[in-house]
C-alpha cells in the first residue's frame, strides 16, 4: 500500500533531487562555455552565445600563449614552487620550535605567528610599497616571493602545528635516546611523520598564490613578470576586440588548479578537515 | 587569507620538554636553538606584516606633498575627509551587502546543501556533485570575475541570452555598466564561486557526526526536516561559527573580482573599501588617505577577529 508519506517523501526527494541537479548546471555551464569559446571565431561568438564552435582549431589558444600566456603561466608556476617550499619549511621550523622546544616568551611567540591570521593584507599595502621602493625590490620576482612567504606563514603555521601537537614525544625521545640531535629528530623523524598534512599545506599554498591577484597587481604590474592573474587581465585590456582569444587564455590558466584539485582531491579535503574542522 | 581562527593562540602550544632534559643546564644550553626554529617566521612576520601595519597607522594621520615629495603631519583630517566622502560609505555599504549575502549563501545555504546532498540514495553521485561545486573554487576569482564580464556582457553573454529565451526580453540589461545592478551582479558572480568551498567545509563537519545520533533520530520517527535542524544544526554548530566570522571577515576584504569586473564604476557605485583605497593610493597618490581607508579595513578585521576569539574562550571554559 502506498501511504501518503510515502508519495510526497519522492515528491519531495524529486524535487530536492531536481534542485541539485540545477545547481550543478548552473555551475558547470558558465565553465563549459568558457572552454568553447576559445575554440570559436569572433563572428561565431557575437552569434547564438548557445551555439557549438563551428569547428576545433587550436588557433585562439595558440594565440594566447603566444601573447604573453607562455610567460605568464612560467612566472606563476616560478612564484608558486619557490614560495610554497619556503612557506612550509619555514612554517615546519616554526612549529616544530613551538611544540618540542623551551622558547622563552613561548606564548607570546605563538600569538605573534598565529595573530597574522586576523590582519588584511590590504592593510600593510601602502607601507609596503614605500618599504619595497626604497629596497629596490619594487617590481621584482622577490618583493611576491616574500610577500606571499611573509603572509602565508601564520596560517601554515597553524595547521602544521596542529599535526605536531598530536604526534607523541616520545618519538623525540628515542631519537635523542639513539643520540640524535635535535635537527636530526626534525628532519629524519618528525617531518616525515607530518606528510599529510605538508601535502594538504603545499596544495592549500599553491591554490593560493596561483590565485593571488592584490599583490601581483600592485608589485609586479609596470614589470615584464607578470603572474597569470595580472596577465590575464591585460591580455583582456590590450586584445580586447578578439575575445576568443581571452577566453583561451582563461581556460588555460584555470585548467591546471582544476586538474590539482580532481588529482589531489583526497587529501585536499583531508587537509581541510585536519586544518579547519579540527 | 581566509583562515581558521579557532585555535586560540594562548593555548598552550608547547608540549613541556620531557621530565628528563629539563634541568637547568640543559635548559640554558637550548635556549638559543629554540629561538633558531622560530626566528625564520618572527622576522618575516614582523618585518613584512607588523611593521607595516604600525606604519600604516603613521601613514594615517599624515599628507603627501608628491611635488615637494615631503609629507607632513596633518592630525585626523584624514579620517575627517573619510567621514564626508560619499564614496566611502558607498564602499562601506557595499562590503555590508557583500557580508550579508555572503552569510545567506556560503554559510546557511552552504549548511542546507551537503546536507540535501547526502539525502541522495547514489554514492556515485553524492560524489560527483560534491566535487561538481567545488570547481569554481579552485579557478582563481581572477577568471571567474573575467568569465561573468561576459556572461553578463548584453551582446554576447549568456545571461540576456537566457532570459530572451525564456521571453523575459524586459529583463535583459546592462548588468555591469548600470549603477543600480552592478555590485549586485559582482556579489552575485562571487557566490558562484565561493559557495562550493564553504559546502565542502560543511560537508566534512557533518560526515563527522556519528551516524548513529541519525539513526537513533530516525527510529524516534524524526523526519529529514527535523533532523536537520535538532542534529546537524546543533552539531555542525562550531564550524557554523567559524565559517561567519571567515565570510564576515572576508567581505571586508574584497578587491579581486570587483576590480576585474567594474574597477569600482560605473561612476563608483561598485566601489568597495580596498578598491577606494586602491584609487586613492596609486590613482591620486593620497596615501594619506588611503592609509585611513586601511586603518578602517583593519578595525573592522580586527574587531570580527577579536569576537571570535572572545566566543571561543568562551565556549572552552564552558566545556
Amino acid at each position: 500500500m502506498v501511504s501518503r508519506t510515502t508519495v510526497l517523501g519522492v515528491v519531495l526527494r524529486t524535487f530536492v533531487a531536481s534542485f541539485l541537479l540545477a545547481l550543478a548546471v548552473v555551475v558547470i555551464y558558465p565553465l563549459l562555455w568558457m572552454v568553447l569559446n576559445g575554440f570559436k571565431t569572433n563572428s561565431e561568438l557575437f552569434g547564438n552565445p548557445f551555439a557549438l564552435p563551428v569547428q576545433f582549431t587550436w588557433e585562439n589558444y595558440a594565440k594566447a600563449w603566444n601573447r604573453g600566456v607562455s610567460s605568464y603561466l612560467m612566472t606563476s608556476i616560478l612564484v608558486t614552487v619557490t614560495s610554497t617550499i619556503a612557506t612550509v619549511f619555514i612554517s615546519a621550523w616554526a612549529a616544530y620550535g613551538l611544540t618540542r622546544m623551551h622558547i622563552p616568551f613561548s606564548r607570546t611567540v605563538l600569538a605573534l605567528i598565529l595573530g597574522g591570521l586576523m590582519l588584511a593584507p590590504a592593510v600593510a599595502l601602502i607601507p609596503l610599497v614605500k618599504m619595497f621602493q626604497a629596497l629596490g625590490l619594487y617590481n621584482t620576482f622577490w618583493a611576491l616571493l616574500i610577500l606571499y612567504v611573509a603572509f602565508r606563514i601564520p596560517f601554515t603555521t597553524f595547521l602544521i602545528r596542529a599535526y605536531m601537537v598530536d604526534l607523541p614525544l616520545e618519538i623525540d625521545e628515542a631519537a635523542a635516546v639513539d643520540g640524535a640531535g635535535k635537527a636530526r629528530a626534525f628532519w629524519s623523524i618528525v617531518l616525515p611523520m607530518c606528510k599529510p598534512i605538508l601535502v594538504s599545506s603545499v596544495i592549500l599554498n599553491v591554490l593560493f598564490t596561483w590565485n593571488e591577484y592584490l599583490f601581483a597587481m600592485v608589485f609586479t604590474s609596470g614589470g615584464d613578470l607578470q603572474t597569470l592573474p595580472i596577465g590575464l587581465t591585460n591580455l583582456m585590456s590590450k586584445h580586447g576586440t578578439e575575445y576568443p582569444v581571452v577566453f583561451a587564455g582563461m581556460t588555460i590558466a584555470a585548467v591546471p588548479v582544476i586538474l590539482l584539485f580532481f588529482l589531489t582531491q583526497k587529501y585536499f579535503v583531508k587537509g581541510l578537515a585536519d586544518g579547519v574542522g579540527k | 587569507m581566509s583562515a581558521p581562527l579557532r585555535t586560540a593562540p594562548n593555548r598552550t602550544a608547547a608540549a613541556p620538554l620531557p621530565p628528563s632534559t629539563t634541568e637547568a643546564g640543559v635548559r640554558r644550553r637550548r635556549r638559543p636553538r629554540g629561538w633558531a626554529w622560530v626566528a625564520p617566521a618572527l622576522l618575516l612576520l614582523g618585518a613584512f606584516v607588523y611593521l607595516p601595519l604600525l606604519q600604516n597607522l603613521q601613514y594615517s594621520v599624515m599628507k603627501w606633498d608628491i611635488y615637494a615629495g615631503g609629507s607632513s603631519f596633518v592630525g585626523l583630517a584624514n579620517y575627517e575627509k573619510l567621514v564626508g566622502d560619499p564614496v566611502f560609505w558607498r564602499a562601506l555599504f557595499n562590503n555590508s551587502a557583500y557580508a550579508a549575502v555572503s552569510l545567506l549563501c556560503q554559510v546557511f545555504g552552504a549548511l542546507l546543501l551537503p546536507a540535501l546532498v547526502e539525502g541522495l540514495r547514489s554514492e556515485r553521485w553524492r560524489r560527483a556533485l560534491r566535487a561538481i561545486y567545488f570547481v569554481p573554487s579552485a579557478i582563481s576569482l581572477t577568471v571567474a570575475g573575467l568569465l561573468f564580464y561576459f556572461v553578463y556582457e548584453p551582446e554576447l553573454g549568456i545571461l540576456n541570452a537566457l532570459l530572451r529565451g525564456v521571453g523575459l526580453d524586459s529583463l535583459t540589461q546592462a548588468w555591469l555598466g548600470q549603477e543600480g545592478t552592478a555590485i549586485w551582479a559582482v556579489i552575485a558572480m562571487s557566490q558562484w564561486q565561493g559557495f562550493g568551498y564553504s559546502t565542502l567545509l560543511f560537508a566534512i563537519a557533518i560526515q563527522r557526526i556519528p551516524q548513529d545520533l541519525f539513526d537513533a533520530a530516525s527510529l524516534d520517527g524524526v523526519g529529514p526536516i527535523r533532523r536537520f535542524f535538532q542534529v546537524t544544526v546543533p552539531l555542525t554548530r562550531e564550524m557554523t561559527g567559524l565559517m561567519i566570522i571567515v565570510t564576515l571577515s572576508g567581505a571586508f576584504q574584497v578587491f579581486n573580482e570587483v576590480m576585474v569586473m567594474t574597477s569600482g564604476g560605473p561612476n563608483n557605485s561598485s566601489q568597495v573599501l580596498v578598491t577606494w583605497l586602491y584609487r586613492m593610493g596609486f590613482g591620486r597618490n593620497d596615501f594619506g588617505y588611503a592609509a585611513a581607508i586601511a586603518t578602517v579595513i583593519f578595525v573592522l578585521t580586527l574587531g570580527i577577529a577579536l569576537l571570535q576569539l572572545a566566543i571561543t574562550r568562551k565556549r572552552r571554559v564552558e566545556w
